[in-house]
């Protein structure tokens, strides 16, 4: 039967079914990601966040909910230009954790 | 959470509910929906427990629900509140419960903003003096016909034909209890137990017998929040919220549902048959659906009145299952028979939902 709407899907996410494998090996080479307090002094000087809607804090979020799909494409847009680095109040260096995932998302790459 | 913790805010959110004498203000949509229910309330409080309660015909809509679908503003429904609270006086009553659960939250809300803000109040008695020269005073306490009945619990339980009881296993049943989101959760104090942990209901259902499923979206709206429903637009996430809310308690297997708010029966009700048509799912036994009654409906059945006295039958989830286990005794040929026996023709049945 066709009421003229459906469910609309749900946005909600069970952490105990999602896959955390990439936020767990990000974890053993940038074991500062646990110091991210979600601020968001990095979404708020990145030059791209405007445009693309890159944020440092939104990844780091979606990487602790298994979001990669989400995670690699905003990554896609970042310029690598380091001043989330240069604000983040816990000293964590933000650029290189961005390299680090990027690598595993070519690593998944080239393994397909 | 720790016991001590539980306690302490058990404690803080305790609430004072008068014994007798009430002016009782009906809800404008629970006698379409579940018409037996508010007869029910009165039938068991005045008949049953000999309490004073004023029924009041010239009342109107509280326009809560106007006020929460954002068609009128919040001055609109002081002046309504104003002059249903003129009429209590006149009738000469200080104590106000509430039949509906979004005008206990209206009411509640109302009086809020005018003791935070005197010359709202002011203004809204001058108003309501030239517009019908009426006058009035505020309730000294306002209830909701839920918070009443759960104060009579015991008396109710003293008098109970059948308990919430597995005839069969002799197990209790597995009730879900769903709170009416404006019930507690705007001004915690004012609920039976707050917003996080309200008793209104698991009280009853623990008094008569059942057993109460703490499930992960409890506390969860049942899905019509008002323009999520009134708009069609919206109506996806509408029913999504309820389709959550039966998702996270299909694994505990309840055997009813019981609410204290005029759309939670409703939705809870209809979207089941809606969620059956669309995900070929249903979540009773045997392709049934889980039966979500009222309070009321659920203090009747426990007294031992007729099953289609309590309008059951104009639930859209078959009740029988339910009455079986109960041992709740009923005529399946009276069914569709209205008062003095005027048929009231049995609806055409819906091809996934299991029904009678």
């Amino acid at each position: 039967m066709d009421f003229g709407f459906g469910i609309a899907p749900s946005s909600s996410i069970n952490l105990d079914k999602v896959d955390l494998s990439l936020y767990r090996k990000v974890k053993e080479v940038e074991p500062d990601i646990e110091r991210c307090m979600a601020c968001g002094s990095c979404s708020a000087t990145c030059p791209a966040a405007k445009f693309s809607g890159m944020s440092v804090r939104k990844v780091i979020l979606g990487l602790q909910r298994g979001q990669q799909k989400e995670v690699r494409k905003m990554l896609s847009n970042c310029m690598l230009c380091g001043k989330c680095n240069m604000v983040c109040p816990r000293g964590i260096n933000t650029r290189h954790l961005i390299l680090s995932v990027c690598r595993y998302f070519d690593m998944k790459e080239e393994q397909k | 959470m720790i016991y001590q913790g539980k306690e302490k805010i058990w404690s803080d959110y305790q609430k004072e509910i008068p014994d007798d004498h009430w002016f009782y203000a009906r809800s404008c949509i629970r006698q379409n929906f579940f018409p037996a229910s508010e007869k029910y309330f009165l039938t068991i409080c005045r008949d049953l427990l000999g309490k004073d309660i004023c029924d009041n015909e010239h009342h109107t809509t509280c326009g809560g629900i106007s006020y929460h679908s954002d068609t009128i503003p919040q001055a609109t429904a002081m002046a309504i509140v104003a002059r249903q609270f003129s009429l209590m006086t006149e009738a000469g009553y200080k104590n106000l419960v509430v039949s509906c659960i979004t005008s206990f939250g209206n009411y509640t809300e109302i009086l809020e903003t005018w003791r935070e803000f005197p010359e709202v109040e002011a203004r809204v008695r001058e108003d309501l003096w030239k517009a019908c020269r009426r006058e009035f005073e505020k309730p000294e306490y306002v209830a909701h016909a839920s918070d009443l009945m759960y104060h009579f619990r015991d008396e109710i339980a003293a008098r109970a034909k059948y308990k919430l009881v597995n005839r069969q296993t002799g197990e209790p049943l597995k009730v879900v209890e769903h709170i009416g989101c404006h019930y507690a959760k705007m001004f915690p104090h004012k609920g039976v137990g707050g917003a996080e942990y309200p008793c209104v209901l698991s009280g009853m259902v623990d008094s008569w017998g059942g057993k109460v499923i703490d499930y992960p979206e409890r506390r969860h709206c049942c899905g019509f929040g008002f323009r999520q429903y009134l708009v069609k637009a919206n109506r996806g996430y509408s029913i999504a919220n309820t389709y959550k809310k039966f998702e996270s308690m299909a694994p505990y297997h309840p055997d009813m549902i019981i609410t204290n708010c005029p759309g939670c029966p409703y939705f809870l009700d209809r979207w089941q048959y809606v969620i059956a048509e669309m995900e070929g799912k249903t979540y009773g036994e045997n392709g049934f659906g889980i039966p979500a009654l009222t309070y009321e409906e659920m203090a009747g059945l426990v007294l031992g009145y007729d099953p289609w006295d309590l309008g059951l039958q104009l639930h859209q989830v078959a009740i029988e299952p339910l009455l079986d286990k109960m041992g709740v005794p009923y005529d399946p040929s009276k069914k569709y028979l209205g008062l003095n026996e005027k048929d009231l023709m049995k609806p055409e049945l819906p091809k996934n939902l299991r029904c009678f």
